[in-house]
Parts: C-alpha cells; sequence; structure tokens
C-alpha cells in the first residue's frame, strides 16, 4: 500500500498569521512552563482575539475556559458567545424624576455580572445631587452618601453606568482592539486580549470602565454562573471590565438586571429600530437629554424627566 | 583582523574595570534593581494594587517617569543641532553621549510601559501581524511606533559607532549623517505623539489644551540638556572626557531659552484657565491652590515653579551660567522642576476631579517608589556601562575623516 493510499487526516491548515504568530513568539514561549499540567497556560497565552477565532476555535477555547472557571468556584459555570440579534439596537432610558437612590441596580448588577467583592467592583454609580446646586459636568456630585432612608428631601440622584456611545471614545484610544462595539450597539471587552494599560479609563467621559486592581474574589454561593463570553464571565486581575447591558441576558430577549430590580421603574430598556417599543415613545414625547452631549460621544443611555 | 579583535577585547577589559568606587557604585545600582526586580514581581503577583493607582486616578507614578523619559530621550539628540549650529570641535563625542542617553531614556520608558500593564505577558498583542494594532486610531499605537523606531535609529547609530571605535577605526560622518538627520525630526515626533495621548482625551479638560503638545517640548528642551550637563560634567570629572568650557555653557544658553518659553507657555494656560474660570479650572486649581480641602500636590506644583523661575535667572546671566559650580545648580533645579511639571504635575491633576466630580488624592505607594528607583537604577547602570565602554574605545584626539 502506498502513502497515497492512505486515508489522508484532516490537512492542518498553518495560515499566515498562525505561523507568524507561532514564529514570532516562539521566543517567548519558551520562557513559559512546558508541563501537560500547564497546558491550558499555553492555551491562553496563545489564545486569539474574540473576533479572529472561527467557531471551532471558539468551541475549543470557551471549553477551555468553562473548565479553568468551574476549577476556580467549584460551581458549574456556562460560557454562551450569542450573537447580536439581526435589526436590533439597544438603548437605555432613564427617569431622573423617578429615581430614589436606592442603589438595588447597584447590587443587582453586582449579583447579576460577578464583579470581584473584594476588592468591591460596581459598574454603576449612582451620584447624589444638592437640589439647586450646580452639577454641571458631575462636578460638586457625591457618590458616598449614605443616609438612614432614600429618598432625601433636599436631593435627587442620578445613575451613572456605561453609556454605551455611538462614538466611543475607549474603542477609538484601545491600542490592541481588545474593546468594540457589537452590531447591537454594546460596547465589550474582550478581557483575554486586553493587555490592562487603561487608556481606555483614561478616555471614558462618564467614570464607566473598572480595572481589575487584583484577582477579583466571589464566593462560589454568590457566582451568576449564566455567562456571556464578551459579559459576565469571570475575569482576572489586570483587566478593564465594565457594563454590557446584560449581554448574556439581553440577547436572549430579556431585561438587563437594573431594569429588572428597580423599585420605581425609573429603568427604560428596548430596541431603538422598533418603533413601537417603550423605549422609541420616551425618546419621542419626553424631555430626554444625555450626559456631556458637547463631547460629542453619542450615547445610547439617555436621561429624562416624565413628571 | 587580530589587532581589531585584541582593540576590542582591550575597550571590554577597560569598560569592566575601575577603581573602588565605581565598583561601589556599580554594586549599589545591581542592589537597587534587585529590590525593585523583587517589589515588581510581587506587583505581578498581586496585580497593582499594590500601587496607590484606582479607578479613580488610573495612571500614576509609573506614567509620570514615561513622560519625563521621553523628553529626555528626545532633548538628549537635539543636542546635535546647536552642536552642528555652533560648530565646536568635539562634536562626535557629543553626538555619541546624546544618543546613547537616548537610548537608556527609551529603555527607561518600555520598563515603565510595562510596569504599568495588568497584562504584561499579553505584550503581543500590540505587534503587527501577530497582535491586533488600532492604528491609526489608538495614539498609544503610534507611540509604540514612534519610541522602537527611534530606538532602533539610536542603536543603530551607536552600534555602528562603537564598532568602530572598539576595533580602532574612525566612523565616518557621512554614514552617519542621514540617521542623524532622521533622528533629529523623529526625536521631535516621538514627544509630540506623546503629548497627543493625553492631549486627544476629551474626556479630560486638563490635558485637552492645543498648548500640551508646545509644552511638552519646551520642557523636554529644559530637562534634556540639563541631564547631559551634569552627564558631560560626571565624565569630565570622573572618566577624563574632554569637553570645552564653551560647549557646555553654550548648552546652557540654550536652556535658558527653553525655560523662557516654557515659562511663558505655563502663564498662557495659567491665565486662560484662571481668567475665563469655567469649570475646566478645577484641575489646575487643585495643583496649584488645592480643591475642596484637598492640597497633596501643591507644595510639589509650587517647589516645581520657583525652581524653574530660579534656573531661568542662573541661565540667563551669562557670569553665572559660565560657572561650573552656578550652572550645576541651575542644572539640576531645572531637571527636579520638569520632573515634577512634566510627571506627577501633568498626569494625576487630568484626573482631579475625576469624571464623575469625586476627588481621589493620589500619591505613589511604597511599592510604586521601589520599582520606580529600580528601573532609574537599570538606566544609570545601562548609561554607566555604555558611556565606559564609549569613553574606553574613543581615541584620545578625534579626528574626522570626512567632513
Amino acid at each position: 500500500m502506498s502513502r497515497r493510499d492512505l486515508p489522508s487526516p484532516r490537512p492542518i491548515e498553518v495560515g499566515r498569521r498562525t505561523f507568524l504568530k507561532g514564529a514570532a513568539l516562539g521566543v517567548a514561549a519558551a520562557a513559559l512552563p512546558l508541563t501537560a499540567a500547564n497546558a491550558s497556560l499555553w492555551s491562553s497565552f496563545f489564545q486569539s482575539h474574540f473576533a479572529e477565532m472561527d467557531e471551532d476555535e471558539r468551541r475549543q477555547v470557551i471549553a477551555r475556559l468553562e473548565s479553568d472557571a468551574r476549577k476556580r468556584y467549584g460551581a458549574d459555570i456556562q460560557i454562551s458567545a450569542t450573537k447580536a440579534m439581526p435589526n436590533v439596537r439597544f438603548g437605555y432610558a432613564l427617569d431622573l424624576s423617578r429615581c430614589i437612590g436606592c442603589r438595588r441596580c447597584v447590587y443587582a448588577c453586582a449579583g447579576e455580572n460577578n464583579p470581584s467583592r473584594n476588592p468591591q467592583i460596581h459598574w454603576i454609580s449612582v451620584l447624589r445631587v444638592k437640589k439647586g446646586e450646580k452639577w454641571v459636568d458631575l462636578q460638586g456630585t457625591e457618590k458616598y452618601y449614605d443616609p438612614q432612608t432614600v429618598p432625601e428631601p433636599d436631593y435627587f440622584y442620578i445613575p451613572v453606568q456605561c453609556q454605551q456611545c455611538d462614538n466611543p471614545p475607549c474603542v477609538k484610544v484601545c491600542p490592541t482592539k481588545a474593546t468594540w462595539k457589537e452590531p447591537d450597539g454594546i460596547v465589550v471587552v474582550d478581557y483575554d486580549w486586553c493587555i490592562g494599560c487603561r487608556y481606555c479609563m483614561a478616555a471614558c467621559p462618564y467614570g464607566a470602565r473598572r480595572f481589575n486592581w487584583s484577582e477579583p474574589s466571589i464566593s462560589p454561593k454568590e457566582i451568576n454562573v449564566q455567562t456571556h463570553y464578551l459579559g459576565n464571565r469571570p475575569r482576572h486581575k489586570g483587566v478593564v471590565e465594565k457594563c454590557t447591558l446584560c449581554i448574556q441576558r439581553t440577547r436572549e430577549g430579556r431585561y438587563p438586571a437594573c431594569v429588572e430590580v428597580c423599585p420605581a421603574g425609573a429603568r427604560k430598556f428596548g430596541n431603538l429600530l422598533d418603533e413601537k417599543s417603550e423605549i422609541r415613545h420616551i425618546l419621542e414625547r419626553k424631555r430626554v437629554f444625555r450626559l456631556k452631549e458637547d463631547l460629542n460621544t453619542v450615547p445610547r443611555f439617555f436621561y429624562f424627566f416624565a413628571s | 583582523m587580530t589587532a581589531q579583535l585584541e582593540r576590542t577585547l582591550e575597550t571590554v577589559r577597560q569598560t569592566l574595570e575601575g577603581g573602588k568606587s565605581y565598583r561601589i557604585w556599580l554594586i549599589c545600582l545591581a542592589a537597587l534593581i534587585v529590590v525593585g526586580l523583587v517589589a515588581y514581581f510581587r506587583q505581578l503577583h498581586v496585580g497593582l494594587i499594590t500601587t496607590a493607582m484606582r479607578d479613580q486616578v488610573s495612571w500614576g507614578f509609573y506614567i509620570s517617569n514615561f513622560i519625563f523619559l521621553v523628553g529626555v530621550a528626545a532633548a538628549a539628540v537635539l543636542l546635535v543641532v546647536p552642536a552642528y549650529l555652533y560648530d565646536f570641535k568635539p562634536i562626535k563625542e557629543i553626538v555619541l553621549f546624546g544618543e546613547i542617553a537616548a537610548i537608556v531614556a527609551v529603555a527607561m520608558c518600555i520598563l515603565f510601559i510595562t510596569v504599568d500593564m495588568g497584562q504584561p505577558l499579553r505584550f503581543w498583542h500590540l505587534l503587527p501581524l501577530v497582535g491586533k494594532m488600532n492604528f491609526p486610531a489608538s495614539l498609544l499605537i503610534w507611540d509604540v511606533i514612534a519610541l522602537t523606531g527611534y530606538l532602533v535609529i539610536n542603536l543603530v547609530l551607536v552600534g555602528y559607532a562603537l564598532r568602530r571605535y572598539a576595533s580602532g577605526q574612525e566612523y565616518r560622518l557621512s554614514m552617519m549623517l542621514p540617521l542623524i538627520l532622521i533622528s533629529i525630526p523623529w526625536a521631535v515626533s516621538i514627544h509630540t505623539v506623546t503629548a497627543f495621548i493625553f492631549n486627544g482625551l476629551s474626556s479630560r479638560p486638563f490635558w485637552n489644551a492645543s498648548i500640551l503638545a508646545p509644552r511638552f517640548l519646551a520642557s523636554a528642551f529644559c530637562s534634556g540638556p540639563a541631564i547631559m550637563i551634569i552627564l558631560f560634567e560626571i565624565m569630565r570629572k570622573y572618566a577624563g572626557l574632554k569637553i570645552e568650557e564653551r560647549a557646555l555653557s553654550k548648552i546652557a544658553e540654550l536652556v535658558a531659552y527653553t525655560i523662557g518659553i516654557n515659562l511663558f507657555l505655563l502663564g498662557a494656560e495659567i491665565f486662560k484657565e484662571f481668567y475665563s474660570g469655567s469649570i475646566h479650572l478645577t484641575p489646575l486649581q487643585y495643583l496649584y491652590f488645592g480643591l475642596d480641602g484637598h492640597f497633596r500636590l501643591v507644595p510639589l506644583a509650587w517647589l516645581a515653579l520657583v525652581f524653574n523661575i530660579l534656573a531661568f535667572v542662573i541661565f540667563l546671566a551669562p557670569d553665572l551660567r559660565r560657572k561650573a559650580l552656578t550652572r550645576n545648580i541651575g542644572a539640576v533645579l531645572i531637571i527636579v522642576g520638569v520632573y515634577i511639571e512634566k510627571g506627577m504635575g501633568l498626569v494625576v491633576p487630568g484626573f482631579i476631579p475625576d469624571t464623575l466630580g469625586e476627588i481621589y488624592q493620589y500619591w505613589p505607594s511604597w511599592s510604586e517608589v521601589i520599582i520606580t528607583v529600580g528601573i532609574w537604577a537599570t538606566g544609570a547602570l545601562l548609561y554607566t556601562v555604555m558611556a565606559k565602554f564609549a569613553l574606553a574605545a574613543l581615541p584620545n584626539a578625534v579626528r574626522a575623516h570626512d567632513r
């Protein structure tokens, strides 16, 4: 039997990219441990950018990330990579006349999105403003207010989170394209591609981005096991994270956790392309504004006064 | 060929040789580097929480040092320009030592960026082909290109010259000249691009002023030549480098003009902010007068201003800049002044108050200081060894073949 008659195995395709990667990184790779136990360290070092992976690679990477996360937290963590739905542009509106400053959104967000509990990371900041005082550019607002009860008669509240800009400065400055705007308008981060330079944090006018200054810690009881690759999957130290409009929920047709929990009904969410949606109703009929509009970041997060 | 090899080996031997104080100097630097490395590995293990940086002030002492050193790298080479303009004889040494300083400064810049990264092992994401460069949108990528190119140009220049010298030959200025000429605009570009990193952010009004890049260059031309003055003095005293007194006072004269320009630009900025008095005044207010009871940077800011003005007076007065003692005092004053102004004084107020109006008073942690000292020691060691090699290689009297 000649060699030619053998059933040919699936050809190993070495693309230009892969080859170059292998060649250029050979030296760096030599410094990494070689044992089988550290195989996942190898593959995580060479892991591609999310957008560069084909379906096969994506499946393998997700399987490895799931197994790492399960070992780390002892919980059955699932990582989905659900794509954006066609004809959907998410929009968010917040009724300042209803917000009572209770911060339930802040904690619901933390419960949903697996940020570090110690040190504590929150994706939503609720700012307290003294009525009648200036709050232009958000200077003079207070993030750490702590009264017995809310709302307080002399104050109103402005919750701030990622404004999901249509013209996001964070995406513009990122040197490695580790953060980008998805087709449905959500600005996401590939936590395994981010180099932790924090340029995006300097560029964001809304203080929306958080850095993992140390290894995040969450007790296994508090882990949300339903996660998305570009959203609430467990992170490591040294990378940036932010609000993703609960991508793991909203791409499955659910509301973000903050919208669901708000006891005052101040938070509204929907598809900007759907003429009959509540969000369109608000934009067309209410007195709407956006934060720091002079910077031309064009947020998809609107503030309004219903009453 | 063997004679050349012997000459090279002799140069290497001379580089490593030195008096007792030279060996103590090297041992001290090595010790500081080791301590810095230990602190860095702890930071790698625990995370950047070992620094005082937080979400509110997300860049600090590391990036401050980075900016200052980009300025040094740029200005060290630009000494070439007055060297040509004033046409003094030991031009080749000036060029060479300026380039060595530039190489060391860029190397330190790379180290400061590395220690500031949350995921330094992912450096390859920044590389062409294998990584994913956000070019041309991200100014950080521009800076990677500019600094790498600058490093390569100067490495080639110094490498060529030293190779020729070490094997007992003269280098040919005609070979060097094209690269030297490229390195001049390139030096301007590295500091401009570094300024643009900050300048381009509309979220930070303190940096988002058109005067930023000119101020970066003006201050770099104060501190860079001043550092060269000090280095030349040290090499003259301890290593027998022949430098004309006239050359040093010419450099000092140049520094007088650049300090004048730098102070003028600072004044223009202060006038605009304080007279118009918009909400964007707050970072400058924090820097010079404190904000809502927060005064952390105020003493430093005034110290820098006083030092810069004193240095201006010293370098402006011909008698003072011609005397070695006063000239050296002036050089130290302007180095410290610019180190504060183009370091902490530029980076930190950009974040205060933060974009949501919060004031977080940043001050570097011990870990940050130790790592920073370690990088400076690395730079000092690099410069010492390279300069010593160059001095050992240089012939006693330098003659140009073609000029």
